[in-house]
């Protein structure tokens, strides 16, 4: 899954978000609560603060390699390393 | 928080010092009750947040109920210094003898609360101590130290009162320095303080002032007066969109994007911190440019806030463009107001570029935000233009955008 | 040298666990020698630590566990707590205090203050952003991460003091541009009432040999400017001073506030005008613009000493 906001863009592989205990983890590590668990357990993208996102890295740390991408859609999609 | 007269006076009463047996309302056809119930000559003032009621004709004395009703009909209409006032307060025409002055205030170079007496009252204080400075006594008083009688006593004393006034007066100024004190106030004045034909002393008139951040902590005393919440008691009643600007600020917790004061300027501003905002509202205006409006953005607000509060200067009618600075910032982010400002151009509709006369936030994340900015062709600056020349650049492209 | 802090310095924070805090500890790690951060204070956490700093529930674990008296704390708590825990590091033989937390009831503050005289210490703030000696140690939030605190702060002879946090690093950098680094740089706190004054930190500069001019933010409100020209008078300092007056536009709106809880133009000696005089008549030079700050300091100094100084490389000691 991916969610454009006007800066921001926040990618998942789609097989991962469905698992409950990454949904959590992200949820917990995000500091400007971009990640939530959805009802059914699986992530959920909150579009309306990818926007608020401070690269900080702490959802890339707390997932595996790849998992998540983090994109700088002002630097031409520049991945946040 | 000012208070008005009549819940000054009751916080007077409150503290154990003698008032007159006063009465508040909205309603003329009341105001006549009180009268009657005082029998005997009144005096109707106007309940205003302002100086210079008697020059106004908010202070009128009436000889019957009648009369009362009158005064209180025409003084509830009274606009005085662009207030209407909050009600009339009748109160009995006392035969007075002496005015005093009693007052309590900080003093910000000692650091502590200072006790003023003069048995000169019923004027300015000011204008007392500048004319007949032998009689004015003060005396600071100590935070920690509980506070005593003999202090009030030196303060009266030292102003040449004796005998049975000086007596009667030291409980009285004693006790309005406890209540200044533990109300929280910044400033406790009863004047005048008469003294009565029975050498009773009672008083006529209060101002108080109790300090905004305290009001959390003399939750009852303000129920109990009637203060509502959102009363602010400013000098000048907040404008419709200095209460968006409040509630821009309040969405979340994170930072200040807000503090707005409208002006009737054509340049929005979006300026930071607390000394920055003060440094760049001056520089605009020392180089010709009409400020919209003044705010202050600190403690890193949320990319939301600095939008919310860029959307509302966008929208002032009016405004032309907004100029977006900051002193060098190290806790408040570059690039999270660069997204703020920008997001709220784009969601408005306009081009950013156009839009904002100039960005000059330089620190934190700064090379990210410069990408930003870049990103959509706003002119920015880093710490090498100071705040005064980005000042000038933003009045620079307005007036040619005027033109 | 310089003032009130140096690379020996210990402190602890009290509140360290609140997020600022957590940001500030780190930051004063970082930078300079790095801080002596020799403890933290939260109620309810001993045991835990923050970026290595241990966590104590009371200032007097955190002076056992030291060994000896902790000389400094930055006090970080919420309004309605901050008295207790700057009276309980008072009580604990703490000499400097720094509170950063912002809306304190001015009571509060002047209690604070007397007690502190009372045992001999010292207290800067509230709302303020804290102590830097460039290169060598901060103490507070003032300057932020230690790469930035470096790209504003220099060493030299100036000595800033600034009623705003936030104008402190914008006129050191000017001047650190300039190739005129500071000696220490105060920010004393926005508030009606704060524990050191100009005045009162005068002769903490007056004494510091590498001190040589001093280059102070000031603002409407209040009668600090008029207790430094009168200090400045009497005491015939050896320092020039160099004063910028922001809020000038508040002289046409007496009763508001802006900027700080202590920026209100209340009566007439509160005006920027008023003020301007007074420093004026103490022979105190009043810039228009901060970028005049960097020349008119180094004049000043010049005209005094018959030397250029601060000139070339912003040294540490060029007395």
């Amino acid at each position: 899954m991916r969610v454009d906001g006007t800066f921001i863009a926040i990618e998942v592989d789609d097989e991962a978000a469905e698992d409950a205990d990454l949904a959590r983890t992200l949820t917990e590590a995000c500091p400007v609560d971009i990640f939530a668990q959805g009802d059914a357990g699986g992530l959920e993208i909150v579009e309306r603060n990818v926007d608020e996102c401070v690269l900080c890295r702490l959802c890339l740390d707390a997932s595996a390699p790849g998992v998540v991408k983090v994109l700088k859609l002002y630097d031409d999609g520049a991945l946040l390393a | 928080m000012r208070f008005f007269e009549y819940e000054a006076r009751e916080v007077v009463k409150r503290a154990g010092i003698p008032v007159t047996d006063f009465g508040f309302t909205t309603d003329a056809g009341e105001a006549r009750e009180i009268a009657q119930r005082i029998g005997g000559p009144t005096v109707i003032k106007s309940q205003v947040l302002t100086g210079g009621r008697m020059k106004a004709g908010g202070v009128k004395f009436a000889e019957t109920p009648e009369e009362a009703e009158a005064h209180a009909r025409e003084i509830l209409q009274l606009e005085i210094g662009g207030h209407m006032p909050r009600g009339v307060l009748v109160d009995p025409r006392a035969e007075v003898e002496q005015e005093y002055y009693a007052g309590i205030v900080w003093d910000g170079t000692r650091k502590q609360p200072v006790m003023i007496f003069s048995p000169v009252g019923g004027i300015d204080i000011e204008q007392v101590a500048e004319e007949q400075p032998d009689k004015v006594g003060r005396r600071h008083f100590s935070n920690i130290l509980p506070l005593s009688d003999f202090q009030a006593k030196e303060v009266i004393a030292s102003t040449g009162v004796t005998g049975s006034a000086l007596n009667r007066l030291v409980p009285i100024l004693t006790r309005l320095a406890k209540l200044f004190v533990e109300n929280d106030m910044i400033l406790a004045e009863i004047n005048p303080l008469g003294r009565l034909a029975d050498g009773s002393f009672v008083a006529l008139d209060a101002h108080m002032d109790m300090e905004n951040e305290a009001r959390g902590r003399h939750k009852r005393l303000l129920t109990e007066l009637g203060v509502g919440e959102e009363e602010t008691r400013q000098a000048r009643e907040a404008t419709p969109f200095e209460l968006a600007g409040e509630q821009v600020d309040a969405q979340d917790h994170r930072g200040v994007a807000g503090n707005v004061t409208e002006f009737d300027g054509n340049l929005g501003l979006v300026i930071g911190a607390g000394g920055g905002s003060l440094t760049l509202f001056d520089a605009v205006r020392a180089h010709g440019g009409k400020p919209a409006n003044y705010c202050e953005i600190g403690g890193n607000p949320s990319v939301a806030k600095a939008c919310g509060l860029a959307k509302l200067v966008l929208q002032k009618p009016g405004v032309d463009k907004i100029a977006v600075m900051m002193s060098i910032v190290s806790n408040t982010r570059v690039d999270i107001v660069a997204r703020g400002v920008i997001k709220a151009c784009l969601e408005l509709g306009y081009d950013p570029a156009e839009k904002i006369a100039i960005f000059r936030i330089p620190g934190a994340w700064e090379e990210e935000g410069f990408k930003i900015l870049e990103k959509y062709g706003v002119e920015y600056a880093d710490r090498s233009v100071s705040l005064n020349e980005a000042a000038s650049r933003a009045v620079e492209k307005i007036e040619g955008a005027a033109v | 040298m310089s003032i009130l802090i140096d690379a020996d310095t210990t402190f602890i924070v009290q509140g360290i666990t609140g997020r600022e805090a957590v940001n500030l500890a780190r930051e004063c790690l970082d930078y300079g020698v790095g801080a002596k951060v020799v403890g933290g204070v939260t109620p309810g956490r001993l045991g835990r630590e923050v970026h290595g700093v241990p966590v104590f529930d009371t200032v007097a674990q955190a002076v056992a566990h030291h060994g000896s008296a902790i000389y400094g704390s930055v006090v970080t708590v919420p309004p309605a707590f901050t008295k207790d825990a700057v009276f309980e590091a008072i009580e604990n033989g703490v000499q400097l205090i720094v509170i950063v937390t912002e809306r304190i009831p001015r009571r509060d503050v002047a209690e604070m203050v007397e007690l502190a005289t009372l045992r001999g210490a010292r207290i800067i703030g509230p709302n303020c952003l804290g102590i830097i000696v460039p290169d060598v140690i901060k103490m507070g939030g003032i300057g932020g991460p230690a790469k930035n605190a470096a790209q504003a702060y220099t060493p030299g002879p100036i000595g800033v003091i600034s009623r705003s946090g936030g104008m402190t690093t914008e006129m050191s950098s000017t001047l650190s541009a300039a190739g005129l680094g500071q000696s220490t740089a105060v920010s004393i706190g926005g508030d009606a009432i704060i524990g050191s004054t100009y005045a009162e930190l005068m002769p903490l500069f007056e004494a510091d040999e590498q001190t040589q001019g001093i280059v102070i933010y000031t603002e409407p409100g209040g009668r600090m400017e008029a207790e430094l020209a009168r200090w400045v008078t009497e005491n015939r300092s050896r320092l020039p001073i160099v004063a910028f007056m922001a809020g000038r536009f508040m002289d046409e709106m007496p009763g508001m506030s802006f900027g700080h809880a202590g920026t209100i133009v209340e009566g007439k000696e509160d005006t920027a005008s008023e003020k301007i005089t007074r420093l004026a008549q103490a022979g105190i030079s009043v810039a228009e613009r901060i970028e005049d700050i960097p020349e008119m300091i180094r004049s000043a100094i010049a005209e005094r000493s018959g030397t250029p100084a601060g000139a070339g490389a912003a040294g540490g000691s060029q007395v």
